[in-house]
């Protein structure tokens, strides 16, 4: 009960009691007896209950056996523990030194002897002392100290040194990172050599070597650019490039197309020849037409030698009143339908000649007088020479050229003849064309005797010429007249011969190919002539009926010639076989076309005819026209020119005997 | 005597022609080449008689101008196998009888 009170003003005192108060506490203390307490007699109260107090424990246990190590066995323990706990409790007291105590102090301003009246408090109440002996070591000291605190002695008590506790704060540490990268190593390579003695010499000789080569190429590129870079401009065009391409495609489209005529070309033998006895017949093979050339006539046509399937075609006009322009074209007999070459010229061509070894030089004669050489392996749509009025142009239109041998000093020449009556030759000097007049032709040669002198030259007009085969200097010159002279290049002014056989113009003489002595002319009063130069009389003659346009000798026999006549037709001799008549003659255009011009192939058994409309015509001769004499016995017939002469030899031999025989 | 003193001539001539250097093998660029190559005909100008100085003074101005670790051989007569970084070799003739290898790897 005591205790609960004095607890309780404990209580009283750290809460809310202040000092000024303690002695009215003091005097209240006066024992109130509890209601429900006993009421003792005194008897009771005297009565006297005995109770022995031993400090042993009761409850201890009196015989406990450990193990001595010592002794090596069980041993009973005398040492007993006797304290038994039965109350304990923790107290809010504070001990007057401690810090607690002493900040308390401060703040409700205790005055000294409180604190030891509290002291003393503890003193009487032995139980809860113990309870703080258990609290606190050296309590019994203290309380002696506090006895002695009451002089007012204050002594800094030191701290527990054990029992603390740490306080702190760990924050968190951020974790550590790491970072790296690996770049790639720099890239690297392995070499290897071997340098000794022999290689450092070879390198430098090598090195030498290509240092001179250099030089020679730039001095060579020095050289070149100039010709290159005009190259580069002919070549710039796109559609050159293409040029080979294309033209041998045209050519495969076209042998597809035309593949029967070909065939024809090449193998057809005209089976019904078999059963005629002498004619023979003309088999149509391509027909060359270009659509430019219309309202043009060829007035010229001349195979290639070296190339032979190559020809060239002149087209001009021969009507006086409707001159025009003229035109150059060069067809090959594997493309009919457009030709390989072509140039467009001012004035009416009349004439060409291809170089019998120089197939690329051609020699063109023109209506207006002109004279020029074109060179086909130049792009150049111009020609190549070409004479003017400076250089010796003739007046009158040209009717014939044809190339010359080189002369001395190797310059290529030609000859033309023109209606003016000149005959000229025509050398080729690096940039020019010089001319040399080697014939003046005039009317008349053969009445010279009469008025000497008074006489003026009367030109007579040059239609054709053809030069002797073997005999170089000597050449025919067919005329408007209708007279053939026989001339040399060495007399100018001077006739060697004159055939008088034509009423009107000369169209064309030839030399036989095979006979030196033979040539044949025809013209336009119908008939073609056959005649020995040494002879003033023509040897055969024949009237075709119509004007011959041209007329010539075949490659293959002496005796084979061929004309054309303006009806349209072609007739076709063999004196071998008809002395009278022609083997052949046959249409080959429509009406009211004329032939103009005929050519034989230098090898194929073909002619090509041009007619007015600058339409040619390619024709192939029939077995019958060709035939070679029969083989009467088994003895090899001998074959070359020898034969042809001594064939057209019998019949000029049979044609004078009767002669001799009647004039004998 | 008169074929000794010919090959004689044409060895002189051939000292005076074969002078220049000649690069055999580069894989540098142009600036660089051009810089290692006059350097190594400086060096080898100075120590004509003595390689080892030529190829010490090599090595160092080029580890100078273009970092670290370049590598010389210089001599008359030997082989070799290396490993390069890649454009930074150098393999020349000069004056007819020296080969010059340089070539960096570090």
């Amino acid at each position: 009960m005591r205790k609960y009170y004095i607890s309780f003003c404990k209580d009283e005192d750290d809460g809310t009691e202040m000092g000024d108060g303690t002695d009215e506490w003091m005097q209240r203390k006066t024992l109130i007896k509890p209601p429900d307490q006993l009421d003792l007699t005194e008897a009771e109260l005297k009565e006297e209950f005995t109770r022995i107090l031993t400090a042993n424990n009761p409850h201890a246990p009196e015989n406990i056996v450990r193990y001595s190590f010592k002794e090596l066995l069980y041993q009973r323990t005398g040492s007993i523990d006797q304290l038994a706990t039965h109350f304990m409790l923790e107290g809010n007291l504070l001990h007057q030194d401690s810090d607690e105590a002493r900040r308390q102090k401060a703040r409700q301003g205790y005055p000294e002897g409180m604190v030891v009246l509290l002291l003393l408090l503890l003193f009487v109440f032995p139980q809860q002392a113990e309870v703080e002996e258990v609290m606190e070591e050296g309590g019994s000291e203290d309380r002696s100290d506090s006895v002695q605190h009451k002089g007012g002695k204050p002594e800094q008590k030191q701290t527990n040194q054990f029992n603390f506790i740490e306080r702190g704060s760990k924050t968190l540490n951020n974790p550590l990172r790491q970072m790296g990268c690996q770049t790639e190593p720099p890239p690297r390579a392995n070499f290897s050599a071997t340098a000794n003695q022999w290689v450092i010499y070879d390198a430098y000789v090598e090195e030498l070597q290509k240092q001179e080569n250099n030089k020679e190429k730039q001095r060579a590129s020095m050289k070149k650019e100039e010709g290159k870079s005009k190259k580069k401009t002919m070549l710039s065009d796109d559609i050159t490039k293409f040029r080979k391409v294309t033209k041998i495609v045209e050519r495969m489209v076209i042998q597809n197309t035309f593949d029967d005529i070909a065939q024809d070309f090449k193998y057809f033998e005209d089976a019904s020849d078999e059963f005629r006895q002498q004619e023979g017949t003309l088999l149509p093979l391509w027909k060359f037409q270009y659509d430019k050339v219309k309202g043009l006539a060829v007035t010229s046509l001349c195979w290639n030698q070296r190339y032979k399937d190559l020809f060239g075609v002149g087209l001009g006009s021969y009507d006086f009143t409707k001159q025009g322009h003229g035109m150059l074209l060069f067809y090959s007999l594997k493309n009919s339908t457009f030709p390989e070459y072509f140039y467009t010229t001012s004035s009416g061509i009349m004439c060409l000649d291809i170089h019998p070894n120089l197939s690329h030089l051609v020699a063109v004669g023109f209506y207006n007088g002109c004279v020029a050489v074109y060179n086909l392996k130049e792009k150049s749509i111009q020609p190549l020479y070409t004479s003017t009025a400076m250089s010796g142009m003739l007046t009158q239109p040209v009717w014939q050229v044809k190339w010359q041998k080189d002369d001395m000093d190797n310059n290529h020449n030609f000859f033309s003849v023109s209606s003016d009556g000149r005959v000229v030759s025509w050398t080729l000097v690096k940039n020019e064309m010089v001319f040399t007049d080697i014939v003046k032709l005039a009317v008349g040669d053969s009445v010279t005797g009469g008025l000497e002198g008074l006489q003026l030259p009367n030109p007579a007009c040059g239609t054709s010429f053809d030069f002797h085969k073997e005999v170089d200097y000597l050449f025919l010159v067919g005329t408007e007249e209708g007279k053939i002279y026989k001339c040399s290049k060495a007399y100018s002014s001077q006739f060697l011969d004159t055939y008088d056989g034509h009423h009107m113009a000369v169209d064309a003489v030839r030399w036989n190919h095979f006979h030196p002595k033979v040539f044949i002319s025809c013209s336009a009063d119908w008939t073609i002539k056959i005649w020995d130069h040494t002879v003033r009389t023509p040897m055969f003659t024949f009237d075709l009926n119509s004007a011959v346009g041209d007329v010539a000798w075949s490659p293959y026999s002496s005796t084979v010639f061929a004309a054309v006549t303006t009806d349209g037709k072609v007739h076709v001799f063999d004196l071998n076989i008809n002395k009278y008549e022609a083997i052949c003659h046959q249409p080959v255009v429509a009406k009211k076309t004329k032939l103009t011009h005929i050519e034989f192939h230098p090898v194929y058994p073909i002619i090509i005819v041009g007619d007015d409309r600058g339409c040619v015509t390619s024709l192939k001769l029939s077995p019958n026209l060709r035939k070679k004499p029969k083989e009467k016995k088994r003895q090899e017939l001998p074959e070359g020119p020898e034969v042809e002469i001594a064939k057209m030899e019998k019949l000029l031999n049979l044609l004078q005997d009767p002669d001799n025989s009647s004039l004998g | 005597m008169a074929e000794t003193a010919e090959t004689k001539k044409e060895e002189a001539d051939y000292k005076r022609v074969h002078n220049f250097p000649l690069i055999r093998n580069t894989d540098m660029p142009d600036e660089m080449r051009v810089e290692t190559m006059e350097l190594c005909v400086t060096a080898c100008e100075k120590f004509a008689t003595n390689n080892e100085s030529a190829a010490k003074m090599i090595k160092e101005s080029m580890d100078k101008k273009f970092g670290s670790s370049w590598h010389v051989v210089i001599g008359e007569s030997f082989g070799f196998e290396i490993t390069h970084e890649v454009k930074n070799l150098l393999y020349m003739f000069f004056g007819g009888s020296l080969a010059v290898c340089v070539w960096k790897c570090s």
